[in-house]
């Protein structure tokens, strides 16, 4: 399934898309695809796996001790495409979310490419503008990828048509200004944003940063097309006894996330 | 404020911030409107015969500028092959070194921009000593990012910014040194962007950093230049840098790049030996890759995850270094090599001994690599060096190197 056709999915349902966070390699490579497959099946639509990254500068303390870990514990790109293909296989589309050097390094057409043949269906990447490279975009169009790029509360609308006509597959729209994490209010300004954002494009928006709970998914969904929590999952699994207690937790909170979607 | 244009060659037209394929701005969309505000006040300021009266007077009176240049005879004579070695203090600055000159400027826009708090990263804490006291000066709330690591290398330093007013945040994230701390006040700005501005220290990060920073520190060279040519009637067969991120020396560099007989020479930081792996010479050892903003070279693995860096020097110790650097080093127009800790001590003690000047670690990598370069080109050289500050703060690290103190601060018999 594309993404397109999750939100399409979603759409025709009366809700919004409920999309979920995990990095590959956390809190091993196994028990990442164990815990994104149990996203899926307690109605996450479309899942984001991060690539960890030794410098994450837009992450707060959760995903920052999630990713050190996975990096300590040697997990390599390699691996988060093995990751991508066992959650893809599943039906549900995956997503990579990855500052941008580790897939520089890789190469962006070699990245591309990799992907595509996992079955990814694209990249989120929170430090690459659309302005700021030549090479993603090319290489992504070339083997079908979403590029999925981020709006700020503190971007001009110039910048908003800007970035939006370089989207595919839908929008990802930051709530607050800030860093990864669980917040108790996630902001009017994403309402805003998101209006700002709409007058731009007919792709999907989805909405992330700060959101937890079920009541918050509840208040997002009112006007935005997707939700995005990652912050939340990772707490899960960080909290958990074992890894099979934080892979029953991660579902817990998806199934709760999932009702929240749909009370709009 | 030197506002003469851009040296043609080095910075490309066609995409601002870019020098050659290096510079340019990988960061999240969240602060462009904040590098987009800070690009369009410098820009503006910096043909603002007001702001560059203001920060002339600033770096006149209250900096201390110009520094002078310092004849080390007897350094030259008996440490560097007899070459001629002319000192540019910046030493003599206050608060301790060049740092200052750059943190003037931008302390200045942010009051320009209307902003009422600045935060910083810092290394050795030279440039977050300079920051704590640009906002005590102009009454700005500040708050300092510094690696745990280095708060406890630095300890004099971190009780300097606190008794100037500032908030010193330990970082004990990653490494628990610079890039760490640059990584929490990214994190902060991106949070508290509409009250903040981030006064950056080296010319590294996104565009307009690179920029405004070496414009900020052109300064040291345009003053050594004239002073060189004053002294000896010609201009300098050699200037010699030490490079971290690379402030200091961009500074000393620019105003010779379009004098083509002067060789430029960036020392790193060998740490314990560029093949140890411990070291922090990113140009010699790394690759080109994006790290806080902006493509450069760095330490980085096959995975392109950032690689810990090593140095004695915490003003040093970054597994990054600045676009322009990147680019000087691609052109040929610059030369880079590795300094390690020992022939950086070595260079710290003969200055201290034959000249009377206890000069910042870092300054030590460039003394040895004038010693290097008075060795190679003989005595009838002269080599200027940018002695970027003094070393007091270093007292403590030095004289456990050298057997003077022991690891607990006890003096020695």
């Amino acid at each position: 399934m594309t993404t397109s056709v999750a939100f399409e999915k979603a759409r025709a349902e009366g809700r919004a898309a409920l999309v979920g966070y995990l990095p590959a390699g956390y809190p091993s490579v196994d028990g990442s695809i164990a815990a994104l497959r149990a996203m899926i099946d307690a109605g996450v639509d479309i899942v984001e796996v991060g690539l960890p990254y030794s410098d994450p500068l837009i992450d707060g303390p959760v995903i920052q001790t999630a990713v050190d870990a996975a990096l300590r514990a040697g997990t390599t790109t390699t691996d988060v495409l093995r990751v991508v293909e066992a959650v893809a296989a599943t039906g549900a589309p995956a997503v990579v979310m990855s500052y941008w050097n580790p897939l520089d390094r890789y190469g962006a057409q070699a990245f591309a490419r990799d992907l595509a043949a996992a079955g990814g269906s694209g990249v989120i990447t929170p430090d690459l503008t659309p302005d700021a490279d030549d090479s993603w975009i090319p290489a992504a169009r070339e083997h079908g990828l979403d590029t999925v790029f981020l709006v700020a509360p503190s971007s001009t609308d110039e910048r908003i048509a800007m970035t939006t006509a370089a989207c595919r597959g839908f929008v990802y729209a930051t709530s607050v200004m800030g860093v990864t994490g669980t917040r108790e209010q996630v902001g009017d300004a994403a309402a805003g944003l998101v209006g700002r954002t709409r007058a731009t494009t007919d792709l999907p928006v989805a909405v992330g940063l700060g959101v937890s709970n079920a009541t918050q998914a509840a208040e997002i969904a009112a006007f935005a097309d997707g939700v995005v929590v990652g912050s939340a999952f990772v707490r899960r699994l960080l909290d958990a006894a074992d890894p099979a207690a934080g892979v029953a937790s991660v579902a817990e909170l998806a199934a709760d996330l999932a009702g929240g979607v749909r009370k709009r | 404020m030197d506002t003469r244009p851009d040296s043609g060659h080095v910075l490309s037209a066609d995409r601002p911030g870019r020098f050659g394929p290096y510079g340019g701005r990988y960061v999240p969309e969240a602060l462009i409107a904040a590098l987009d505000e800070l690009d369009r006040e410098y820009t503006a300021a910096r043909q603002d015969p007001a702001f560059t009266a203001e920060l002339d007077h600033l770096l006149t009176t209250y900096t201390g500028r110009p520094t002078p240049v310092t004849e080390a005879a007897r350094f030259g004579a008996e440490a560097a092959g007899g070459a001629r070695v002319l000192l540019k203090r910046e030493d003599l600055n206050h608060t301790g070194s060049h740092k200052i000159n750059n943190v003037l400027g931008q302390a200045l826009l942010t009051k320009r921009i209307g902003k009422p708090r600045v935060i910083a990263e810092t290394g050795a804490g030279q440039h977050g000593v300079a920051t704590a006291t640009a906002a005590a000066l102009m009454g700005l709330e500040c708050v300092i990012y510094m690696g745990e690591e280095d708060t406890r290398r630095q300890a004099l330093n971190v009780a300097r910014m606190r008794l100037l007013g500032a908030t010193v945040v330990p970082v004990t994230t990653g490494s628990r040194t610079l890039k760490d701390a640059i990584n929490e006040a990214l994190r902060d700005w991106v949070t508290n962007v509409e009250t903040t501005n981030y006064v950056f220290g080296t010319v590294a990060g996104p565009h307009p950093f690179p920029t405004l920073v070496r414009d900020l520190q052109r300064v040291i060279g345009v003053e050594a230049r004239q002073q060189v040519l004053d002294l000896t009637g010609r201009l300098p067969d050699a200037v010699a840098a030490c490079v971290g991120g690379g402030s200091n020396a961009i500074g000393i560099f620019h105003a010779f790049v379009d004098d083509a007989d002067v060789a430029l020479y960036g020392f790193e930081a060998g740490g314990d030996g560029v093949a140890t792996g411990r070291h922090a010479a990113t140009i010699t050892a790394g690759s080109p890759g994006v790290l806080h903003g902006a493509r450069s070279y760095l330490l980085q693995d096959e995975m392109g995850q950032t690689i810990e860096s090593h140095s004695i020097s915490a003003g040093l110790d970054y597994p990054g270094v600045g676009p322009e650097h990147a680019w000087l080093k691609d052109t040929g127009r610059a030369t880079y090599e590795p300094v390690d800790d020992a022939d950086a001590m070595e260079a710290f003690r003969l200055l201290c001994r034959t000249e009377g000047i206890i000069p910042a670690i870092e300054s030590s990598h460039a003394l040895a690599g004038a010693r290097r370069l008075g060795e190679r080109l003989g005595p009838d050289a002269t080599i200027l060096v940018n002695l970027s500050g003094r070393g007091d703060k270093d007292v403590d690290t030095a004289a456990k190197w050298f057997g003077l103190m022991s690891e607990s601060g006890e003096v020695q018999a």
